[in-house]
């Protein structure tokens, strides 16, 4: 830190203690705070999402939905070429894909199913169509956490005009801290945690909502899990 | 940066005579308030979580030097940079250096108050280096030279005939006869022409909601996607956020989350909340690869221990100018801040001095609809009141209106003649007003008031005279 720098953050931090009304923290107060910091407690948690896990999903599944994300199901990873497959031919799209270099993703078999093609890799400006791995699915507000790392890189989510994201049934947990919670037991803070709800949209023209601003126009979310696990009410 | 605050009478006058600022008010009036009750609806804990949230922020202003500290450390932990900035100069000087150092010739930015509060633009492109708004609102703004209406809502007082035209004025690229058949088509070619920008740019400047001590990351709230892309795709990536954006950690971030998006536009949660901390690390495959902070004070730790402490709590969500009488008559532009309405009058002067804008804090009726709307329940009509004060005491006020305070002090200091008076008052207009079917469309020494509405009559009989009837009578 530069000479000056640290001046002006002295400067700041004085003149704050001058409104506080007292000098540094006293080192007890301050060693409450920091293991304050360290429990990271939880404030209240919505009641919406005290349900069972079929009904975390259900509650996912609708908030999502109505959040103007498409919802597919599969019961295994086998499936899931097919149903990509199948999904971009509904909707008219090109048939290749850019796919996070996720083990779990490239375990699958793309080559099996005609006319698609798949590169793993972060995405770039030209692709259309991108596959990506999902961390957890938040039911309180239908929303994907998606972080960044070698295996799941941001332009994912960003540059195609469709983002699909494959999200494992068991990864769905009711309020944002429970993502949160599993996000640190797998490590530090990475660089970049998006919370997606739906695909991109913009009102700033006459208050209309028109999605498609700069992000993805279309929101594809393919959950993988047994049959019968509170996805009967999805919408493909 | 200031401009008309001075001026917002005759802002004000002249936002009433705009026919189109007028159009776009109308249109936004009634959504405004609908959707953020609509939202606070469909969750029962809302009103727990306003106490929430105000606790968190009370209690992170009340050791904000020691969050500060913790926040800057875990930053430079992660191979990041924290620029403390008390001016907006220091701010300037701070962002110029950085894109000097990385050569940068544009700069594509997130949408952003504090950039507007130190002038980045204005400075940037004097100095060679093209600033490029990426949100929509911002972006047509921009073209126009014009500043931002709303803090969140940054264009909402254009209509759609000034969208066309300020494309085919700035698109030259494009065929001159194109037709915009719906609006998506307006926003198509904004996406085109932008993809080209952010893939270009050498420094992403964004803004952030929220800074978490905890773990040193900032937060953004978009609906658009333009500050991830601004953020992600750059060498660089430059935060600007002013000292208040401070929470202890994710957690409590979380909470004030819950109120923010529902308070703001009526979404349960916007589409994209991200949370940056620091630069790409080693194996990931994008991502800038530095990150800085230019951290601004610009008057705000002088606000810490004071009346206006309260306004430290603001997370800039818009409810209370989006359910303002004042605000949605003569719109944001007319304050002459880039913080208008009630948080905009109460924060204006605060920042940029009374003299500027000591007319922001009179622009109310303190019908307390802000208060009532606020995530934070911050005593806005309260803080105008102390700026009201403070105008007085240090004589502000114009002559007519201290004149006025004078008379009626005279009155108010003598009871009896005080009552005579009013009771006089009261019974001449009730009887002047049920000739004029209840409502005076003018009145003497009130023209300033009547040229905008009608004065109810009184009934004819004080409060206090009609109290003291029914109190005998029980």
């Amino acid at each position: 830190m530069s000479a000056s720098n640290r001046e002006r953050r002295d400067a700041i931090l004085a003149t704050i203690r001058c409104g506080l009304k007292r000098g540094a923290l006293p080192e007890d107060q301050a060693m409450m705070l920091r293991a304050r910091l360290a429990a990271h407690p939880r404030q209240a948690i919505p009641a919406r999402v005290d349900l069972d896990h079929d009904g975390l999903i259900e509650l996912f599944v609708a908030n999502a939905t109505r959040e103007y994300a498409t919802i597919d199901r599969i019961a295994d990873r086998s499936e899931l070429p097919e149903a990509i497959a199948s999904y971009l031919r509904t909707q008219n799209l090109p048939m290749e894909l850019i796919i996070a270099p996720d083990p779990a993703l490239q375990a699958v078999d793309w080559a099996g199913t005609a006319l698609l093609t798949a590169r793993f890799g972060r995405a770039a400006p030209a692709d259309m169509v991108s596959v990506q791995e999902g961390f957890a699915g938040i039911a309180e507000t239908g929303t994907l956490m998606l972080p960044s790392g070698a295996r799941t890189p941001t332009t994912l989510n960003l540059l195609p005009d469709t983002e699909i994201v494959v999200l494992d049934a068991a990864q769905i947990v009711g309020p944002y801290e429970d993502a949160f919670d599993r996000l640190r037991v797998a490590g530090d803070m990475p660089r970049n945690v998006m919370l997606v709800t739906g695909p991109s949209r913009s009102a700033d023209i006459e208050r209309t909502l028109e999605l498609g601003a700069h992000g993805p126009r279309r929101l594809h979310i393919v959950l993988v899990g047994p049959h019968g696990s509170g996805l009967d009410g999805a919408i493909a | 940066m200031l401009n008309t605050s001075p001026a917002f009478k005759e802002n004000a006058r002249r936002a009433m005579d705009d026919a189109g600022l007028q159009k776009a008010l109308d249109r936004a009036k009634k959504p405004f308030a609908a959707v953020r009750a609509a939202a606070v609806a469909r969750l029962p804990e809302f009103e727990a979580l306003r106490e929430t949230a105000k606790g968190i922020k009370n209690h992170t202003l009340a050791h904000l030097d020691f969050y500060l500290e913790h926040y800057a450390a875990r930053v430079e932990a992660q191979g990041g940079a924290v620029h403390w900035c008390r001016t907006p100069e220091d701010a300037r000087t701070a962002v110029l250096d950085i894109c000097r150092k990385a050569g940068a010739k544009t700069v594509t930015k997130g949408k952003s108050m504090i950039s507007e509060e130190i002038g980045l633009n204005e400075f940037l492109e004097k100095q060679g280096i093209e600033p490029v708004e990426t949100d929509l609102g911002e972006y047509i703004l921009q073209l126009r030279h014009e500043a931002p209406s709303h803090i969140i809502g940054p264009a909402f007082h254009l209509n759609r005939e000034d969208w066309e035209e300020s494309f085919r004025v700035a698109h030259t690229h494009l065929p001159a006869d194109r037709v915009f058949h719906e609006k998506r088509d307006i926003q198509a070619e904004a996406r085109a022409v932008l993809r080209e920008k952010f893939t270009a740019a050498d420094v992403g400047i964004t803004g952030a909601n929220f800074l978490i001590a905890e773990t040193g990351t900032s937060v953004i709230v978009t609906n658009e996607g333009n500050g991830d892309l601004t953020q992600t795709l750059p060498r660089v990536h430059i935060v600007l956020a002013s000292l208040e954006k401070l929470v202890p950690t994710v957690e409590d971030t979380l909470s004030l989350l819950r109120v923010l998006a529902r308070s703001a536009t009526g979404q349960e949660f916007s589409v994209y909340t991200t949370f940056s901390t620091g630069p790409k690390r080693a194996d990931d495959l994008d991502g800038p690869g530095e990150y800085h902070v230019i951290l601004l004070d610009n008057g705000r730790a002088n606000m810490v221990g004071t009346e206006f402490q309260d306004m430290l709590r603001c997370i800039r969500c818009s409810a209370c100018m989006n359910h303002c009488p004042v605000y949605l008559t003569v719109g944001g532009h007319a304050y002459g801040s880039m913080y208008s309405g009630p948080m905009g009058s109460v924060l204006t002067p605060a920042l940029f001095g009374a003299e500027q804008a000591h007319l922001l804090p009179n622009a109310s009726t303190f019908c307390g609809k802000c208060e009532s709307v606020c995530p934070m329940k911050i005593p806005l009509t309260g803080m105008m009141r102390h700026w009201r004060e403070r105008e007085f005491e240090r004589h502000l006020a114009p002559a007519t209106a201290r004149t006025g305070l004078g008379v009626w002090g005279f009155f108010v200091r003598r009871p009896a003649l005080y009552r005579a008076a009013t009771r006089a008052a009261a019974w001449g207009l009730g009887l002047a007003g049920r000739r004029r079917r209840g409502h005076f469309a003018r009145l003497p020494l009130a023209g300033a008031w009547t040229r905008e509405r009608d004065m109810p009559a009184p009934e004819g009989e004080t409060f206090f005279a009609r109290y003291g009837r029914e109190q005998r009578g029980r």
